[in-house]
């Protein structure tokens, strides 16, 4: 396969998930902003969904006041904001437009139609209802996932979208549980959560699906050391940390090459780490910590994967 | 102008030529809601499908759909037996011509074409004298635009030598009609066109450089807003090849790789989808980044094949266009069974004076123009633009012919409305290898305004289905 192939599939798959990650993101945002709270904590809330994606800057420099409907703006439909809505699933789209002969028809046709049908619902009442629009987002996001496991062969181009996927997964849940810990404060840890902080943690473990999951998994009340282990060390947590470098070392094992002994090396130890260390270890090292590690091995993981398979190898 | 053939009817109020018959009895049982309903069901498949044209300097992104036309052309097998037979003797003088252009120039000693006409002509690559192409083939694909004046009459307007577009349409338009009315195929022996793609791949694979034994073919193309990226990448899925950019490829050791996952792969055969200008930045225009460095001397070297061959642009010029009768005659003895339209080439002085005498009867083109752009239609023109036209001409007379206005034929076409005759023409398509080779058919295109002549799709055409009926 064409090494600029692979680059569009696995550009397809990552926006495709980061339109996800910004509609789930968003959808308990403006949940949990009618939740009775004070302004400054409004304000607070809506600052910690720009700082996921690193965009206080932009927003400050593009907006100014920092309120629901100028937050909503620029991470719906603003397409000069790289994650937003709107750039995201265009980006996916074009991705998909550049290797189209390579997806099966029904996955190409997925793409192009969420794309079309985007526009019509920008146009619509989104300040009505913004959660039917991020329901509708994830909705199209399942399908382009379900679509893609359901049609396409299982050979390198579905590698290259699995490994996509779970970078920007594994990248996307270090960064809420990350902005998290630290909204929270150092005082969080404690066992006993006061109504607001119950409220806090629920809203995280909802924005990846995690409420029910935490539930059936510990059947026990909310505490951030136990969603910490949840997100960071359950192997059967599908948007966990553990769960989601399982995924990426077995793709990047599957269409290893000459020059991908480095980049295999790395994602090897970051899933070995995960895997045999215990929430106990992780709280005493400190979770920023290690999380930030963690995201930091991310960024270099993906720019090996770019140099190994994606940028043109050279002669 | 109304006084044009109809494909239906002939002179258009007399009976239903035969050929016509069957569809003709359908289309009067189909309440008219429903061949609208069926218009509107091909629109929302074509867009979702994506089957859609990028236009140029329309702000990003910005794609459109080819109106399709619900109401297929028809042409019975006879017709469609002497075109083909037309065709591939067209063709084949046309790769004469370009090989002994390029090697002995046989047809300018022998005085038939003048010299001045082919080293004057921009698209003559001076880098191409001497070189041998495998097989001796220029032309690997070739579209041809055939228009009809009346009952028997086609004349070749046009020899698209270069890189022709809209195959991809006469398949996605069969595939159309076929899902919208299915009944109609069982009503008629419709020749298939659907093995094109195959026919493609194995022509491209009979003209692998020598001792090439399992060619790899790619198709390239110079990009996603390129305005026939659908067709490139189409052509690519259906022969099951790479779709290639310029950036995919590399030359090294006298030969072309292509970037792989897995490391370079050797190529052997692309079909390039983009003109001799941008392929090498270091043979042509040096500031092309959709070419790749060094692919002419490999291609010099005959270690790679081209499909279409570099220069072959020298052929289909509207001011080579004039010589193709008599380049039938020199290299194949032969009388053309396809007649060429009557031209006047302005560079001629008697030319000239003739055509500056009958600017409101004539159509005048641009020597190097395309797509509809830079012509005067002389009979639809206003007085003014006559007169700058006619400044124009004389300015630079040879940079242009001038033609009669042809009656173009006619179908019946579904336009707002209801049902009504609108101009067509047809594109098939030849592909040259070891032999010459077509599917039955081509694209038709319809000048969807009312007593337009212009069916180019930049310019607001459409397409329709084209069905040869076997007998």
């Amino acid at each position: 396969m064409l090494s600029r192939t692979a680059d569009h599939l696995y550009w397809m798959a990552r926006y495709t998930e980061r339109a996800e990650n910004t509609a789930r993101m968003l959808d308990v945002a403006v949940q949990t902003a009618m939740l009775p709270q004070s302004a400054v904590d409004t304000e607070q809330a809506w600052r910690a969904i720009l700082g996921i994606s690193e965009l206080q800057g932009a927003f400050d420099a593009a907006y100014g006041t920092l309120d629901a409907k100028n937050v909503l703006a620029f991470m719906v439909s603003d397409p000069a904001n790289p994650s937003s809505i709107v750039a995201c699933l265009t980006a996916a789209r074009e991705n998909a437009r550049a290797v189209r002969g390579v997806l099966t028809t029904e996955v190409w046709e997925t793409q192009n139609a969420t794309w079309i049908e985007l526009r019509d619902r920008l146009g619509a009442n989104l300040d009505a209802d913004p959660g039917e629009f991020f329901d509708w987002v994830k909705l199209r996001c399942h399908l382009a996932r379900g679509v893609t496991l359901g049609t396409m062969l299982d050979d390198e181009a579905l590698v290259f979208i699995r490994l996509g996927t779970f970078l920007e997964r594994a990248d996307n849940t270090a960064r809420l549980l990350d902005v998290k810990y630290h909204g929270a404060g150092a005082g969080a840890t404690h066992d006993v959560l006061t109504q607001r902080e119950f409220y806090y943690w629920a809203a995280l473990l909802r924005s990846v699906a995690g409420f029910e999951i935490y539930r059936k998994v510990y059947r026990d009340s909310i505490t951030p050391a136990r969603v910490a282990e949840l997100l960071m060390l359950r192997a059967d947590m599908p948007r966990s940390l553990l769960a989601c470098m399982e995924q990426v070392v077995a793709n990047l094992k599957a269409v290893r090459n000459d020059v991908s002994a480095g980049t295999e090396r790395l994602a090897g130890k970051m899933h070995a780490e995960l895997q045999f260390a215990r929430i106990e270890d992780v709280l005493a090292a400190g979770v920023d910590e290690t999380l930030g590690a963690f995201m930091e091995n991310i960024y270099a993981l993906g720019n090996g994967i770019s140099r190994d398979f994606l940028v043109p190898l050279g002669a | 102008m109304t006084d044009f053939f109809n494909e239906m009817t002939a002179d258009g109020a007399g009976a239903v030529r035969e050929h016509y018959r069957a569809f003709d009895d359908w289309l009067r049982h189909q309440p008219p809601e429903r061949i609208e309903r069926k218009r509107a069901e091909a629109d929302l498949t074509f867009r979702r499908v994506g089957i859609t044209f990028a236009v140029y300097g329309d702000g990003a992104g910005t794609e459109r759909l080819i109106p399709f036309d619900t109401i297929p052309r028809i042409i019975p097998a006879h017709e469609w037996a002497k075109l083909q037979a037309g065709l591939a003797q067209r063709i084949k003088a046309l790769n004469m011509f370009v090989h002994d252009i390029y090697h002995d120039q046989d047809i300018v000693r022998a005085g038939i074409i003048p010299a001045q006409q082919i080293y004057q002509n921009a698209q003559y690559r001076p880098e191409m004298q001497g070189i041998s192409v495998a097989s001796d083939i220029y032309a690997h694909i070739a579209g041809v635009d055939i228009v009809r004046a009346g009952e028997g009459e086609f004349y070749v307007l046009e020899d698209n030598l270069r890189v022709p577009s809209g195959v991809s349409y006469m398949l996605e338009d069969r595939k159309m009609m076929m899902r919208l009315f299915p009944e109609l195929f069982a009503r008629h022996r419709i020749a298939p066109v659907e093995h094109y793609p195959d026919m493609l791949l194995e022509n491209l694979r009979s003209v692998a450089p020598a001792g090439v034994l399992d060619p790899t073919v790619v198709v390239m193309t110079p990009g996603t807003y390129n305005s026939a990226y659908f067709e490139h990448a189409f052509l690519a899925q259906q022969m099951g090849v790479e779709l290639v950019e310029g950036k995919d490829l590399f030359v090294d050791a006298n030969a072309v790789y292509m970037r792989t996952i897995r490391g370079p792969r050797r190529v052997d055969v692309i079909y390039r989808r983009l003109d001799d200008d941008y392929l090498d930045p270091l043979a042509f225009r040096a500031d092309s980044t959709l070419g790749v460095p060094g692919l002419l001397s490999v291609y010099r070297a005959g270690r790679v094949t081209l499909a279409n061959a570099i220069g072959t642009g020298v052929a289909d010029d509207k001011s080579i266009y004039p010589y193709v009768p008599d380049m039938i005659r020199f290299y194949l003895s032969e009388e053309p069974l396809l007649h060429n339209v009557p031209t006047w080439q302005c560079r001629r002085p008697e030319d000239l004076a003739y055509t500056l005498d009958h600017l409101d009867r004539l159509v005048v083109k641009e020597v190097h123009g395309a797509g509809g752009y830079g012509m005067l239609i002389g009979p639809a023109a206003s007085k003014q633009e006559i007169d700058d036209f006619r400044r124009r001409l004389v300015a630079r007379p040879d940079g242009y012919i001038a033609q009669p206005t042809l009656a173009l034929s006619a179908c019946p076409t579904y336009v707002e409305s209801g049902i009504a005759p609108r101009h067509i023409d047809l594109r098939p398509f030849v592909l040259s290898g070891k032999t010459i080779s077509m599917v039955p058919g081509g694209l038709t295109r319809v000048a969807l305004r009312e007593g337009s002549l212009v069916v180019n799709s930049s310019q607001g055409g459409g397409t329709k289905d084209t069905w040869i009926l076997e007998e």
